[in-house]
């Protein structure tokens, strides 16, 4: 394996980041990018053009719904390029399991749906994409890989749907405020 | 956090009221199964204190010793596990053998419930003459020993031969066949052990046929495996199209995994005369593998001298039903493979822990609803020890997080019992301390990680595992 490059250190930090019960950071393997051409590069050149970042304004982001399992509504904003599972990481959206292979395409946790004039417009799929697939839970014709979905301005707004594991069919139960 | 929304769980409320003590939960098993199960637990119940035992002095089972060295993406999942067990609500507690230094009962007296995610150590035997013949191997010993799993490390295989035979249409017997034809340069840089790395790399293993008692339709792998396997460099595909022949049609109507692998299949087996041509023209892969169907196994034939396997006889089969429930029925006709290796994959196997669980040993699982154990309330189950033996990460994920969910409920639901004398670990140390055991705790699991980490670096692999458990504790201390 060659050393990390930075793009790849961001989405590893950013992959412990967003563990919810603690701090410390751990490496990762180095994550497939998903997003392709200039969306990698530019993630590749984040760490030079801080300053450029700094000024990027809200109106450069993309808001994005997330209707979780139970029904709530989470909206999370990211950069063009971006990942949906870098959304949900580099956003904290606490999303029971997603995201278990930090986007190596070897597993489908990231499974989301789309709406179908968002869904119709994404970029074409992948075999190995479509392998993964084919193991998500609750398929639907308008599913996709959110490690594989890059955010593009046109996406503004967008609305995209976890899936219902088989778990969750039952009502959930959560007592995580009484810590 | 999201998740509760506006409806407080009544619990809760209790719990938070009376001010009881903190639920102590105790899981067995630090494979993918025991940690999603205290993962979802502890993210849905502030409070819970989660205890995970295990039986080697280092976590994550299959993850370390299942999944192929050649998969690193999916042992992504160790990032989660280890935020996990750092927890200051997660406890881990390696070297301990539930059943032998502690017992059932006795983690049921220590806290105030228990989940079983033992997993399934064991695998099924073929049942035929000259299953013990050397040259024959069950595929669970074979993965434990390039994985670096203590007891399979004296298993040192024969691969002297130039055809392997694996008994078995699961992704198990994809990543065995993956593993003896894949280039040495590309296992090298995987975390594959030194020796059994060494033991390949003399290995004359040129073809591997994979051999199942139904047909194409019947598979169980899944098609990232398969589509792996095909694309793997310098071996070649051998299928026969006049096993695919009519297939075509009889999955338009199937699900949509298994009208795509039976696709891929039959894409590759059209395909081959073209390869044919370029193996012709000298263009050969070295190496070939393959897929044969309809074909049982009935005995492990000895060689001239009774010392070892030189091949299998096989009753062909005719199947009779449809789908995932037809049966291979012998048409009489048999028919002999030459073999010098033989790796019997067709399945794993648990076995019961404790007499004091029940279990159904025909299944081979602890009989469960929705990972609660029948008739013992305060007793759970989850992964391979609940539901057998199948399915990939999200499948034990989903799996683990339907029990988590239900101990979570009758949590809520007051059926636990929460008396303050159940204090966890604190019991269980005593005993384990009585009976001169002596557990590993996460930060000592870092430092044999470290370990194995520096060891790895020398030779560019992410790890070199160490495969004695002594040693594992000399680096410690213990």
């Amino acid at each position: 394996m060659a050393a990390p490059g930075p793009a790849r250190l961001l989405r590893a930090a950013a992959a412990s980041s967003r563990r919810w019960l603690f701090s410390s950071t751990s490496p990762a393997a180095g994550p497939r990018p998903g997003c392709s051409g200039a969306a990698a590069a530019a993630r590749a050149a984040r760490p030079f053009s801080l300053s450029a970042r700094a000024v990027l304004s809200s109106e450069d982001k993309i808001t994005v719904h997330f209707i979780n399992r139970d029904g709530d509504k989470l909206t999370a904003k990211g950069k063009p390029g971006d990942s949906l599972l870098d959304v949900v990481v580099n956003n904290n959206l606490d999303i029971d399991g997603f995201g278990a292979c930090e986007g190596t395409l070897a597993c489908s946790t990231c499974h989301l749906i789309f709406e179908d004039h968002i869904f119709e417009k994404l970029d074409a799929i992948t075999d190995e994409e479509m392998d993964m697939l084919d193991l998500a839970y609750g398929l639907t014709e308008t599913s996709r890989l959110g490690c594989q979905i890059c955010l593009k301005k046109s996406m503004n707004d967008m609305t995209v749907r976890v899936p219902e594991a088989v778990a969750d069919v039952r009502q959930s139960v959560d007592m995580s405020k009484n810590s | 956090m999201a998740g509760a929304g506006g409806r407080a769980p009544l619990g809760l409320r209790r719990w938070l009221s009376s001010a009881a003590p903190a639920p102590r939960v105790c899981v067995v098993g630090s494979g993918p199964a025991g940690f999603y199960t205290a993962q979802h637990i502890l993210k849905h119940h502030g409070g819970a204190l989660v205890d995970i035992y295990e039986k080697l002095p280092v976590p994550f089972g299959l993850v370390r010793f299942g999944v192929a060295p050649d998969h690193p993406e999916v042992k992504n999942v160790t990032n989660t596990f280890t935020q996990t067990a750092r927890s200051g609500r997660c406890g881990f507690y390696g070297n301990v053998t539930v059943g032998r230094d502690v017992t059932v009962p006795e983690l049921q007296r220590a806290y105030h419930a228990v989940v079983l995610s033992y997993g399934a150590e064991d695998n099924r035997v073929l049942g035929i003459p000259g299953e013990n013949l050397p040259g024959v191997y069950s595929a669970r010993a074979f993965v434990g020993w390039y994985n670096g799993l203590p007891e399979n490390q004296d298993l040192k295989p024969d691969l002297s031969c130039e055809t392997a035979l694996i008994l078995g249409h699961g992704n198990v017997a994809l990543d065995i066949a993956r593993i003896l034809l894949s280039p040495l340069q590309l296992l090298r840089k995987t975390d594959i052990t030194d020796s059994s790395l060494a033991a390949l790399a003399c290995s004359k293993v040129k073809r591997v046929w994979l051999v199942g008692r139904r047909g194409p339709l019947q598979v169980a792998f899944t098609i990232k495996e398969l589509r792996e396997m095909i694309n793997l460099p310098g071996a070649r595909a051998v299928l026969d199209p006049a096993d695919f022949t009519g297939l075509e049609s009889a999955v338009k109507d199937a699900s949509r995994p298994r009208k795509r692998l039976t696709e891929l299949m039959i894409k590759t087996a059209l395909e081959k005369p073209v390869e044919m041509q370029a193996a012709a023209a000298g263009a050969a892969a070295p190496r070939e593998w393959g897929l044969k169907f309809q074909r049982s196994p009935q005995e492990v034939l000895p060689s001239a001298d009774g010392r070892r396997a030189r091949g299998v006889r096989m009753a062909l089969t005719r199947l009779e039903g449809l789908g995932d429930s037809a049966k291979a029925i012998p048409t009489g006709d048999v028919e002999e493979l030459e073999c010098g290796l033989v790796l019997s994959s067709i399945g794993y196997r648990s076995l019961p822990l404790d007499p004091a669980v029940p279990f159904d040993s025909q299944r081979g699982v602890i009989p469960n609803s929705s990972g609660r154990v029948e008739g013992v309330p305060g007793l759970y189950c989850s992964g391979w020890v609940k539901r057998g033996p199948t399915g990939v990460i999200i499948t034990t994920m989903n799996d683990s997080f339907d029990t988590a969910q239900s101990l979570l409920e009758d949590l809520q639901g007051g059926v636990l019992d929460l008396s303050p004398s159940r204090e966890g670990f604190g019991l269980v140390e005593s005993i384990l301390h009585s009976r001169g055991v002596r557990p590993v705790s996460f930060s000592d699991w870092e430092k044999i990680d470290a370990a194995e980490v520096a060891r790895g670096k020398a030779a560019g692999k992410p790890r070199e595992k160490i495969v004695d458990p002594a040693e594992m504790l000399r680096i410690i201390g213990h």
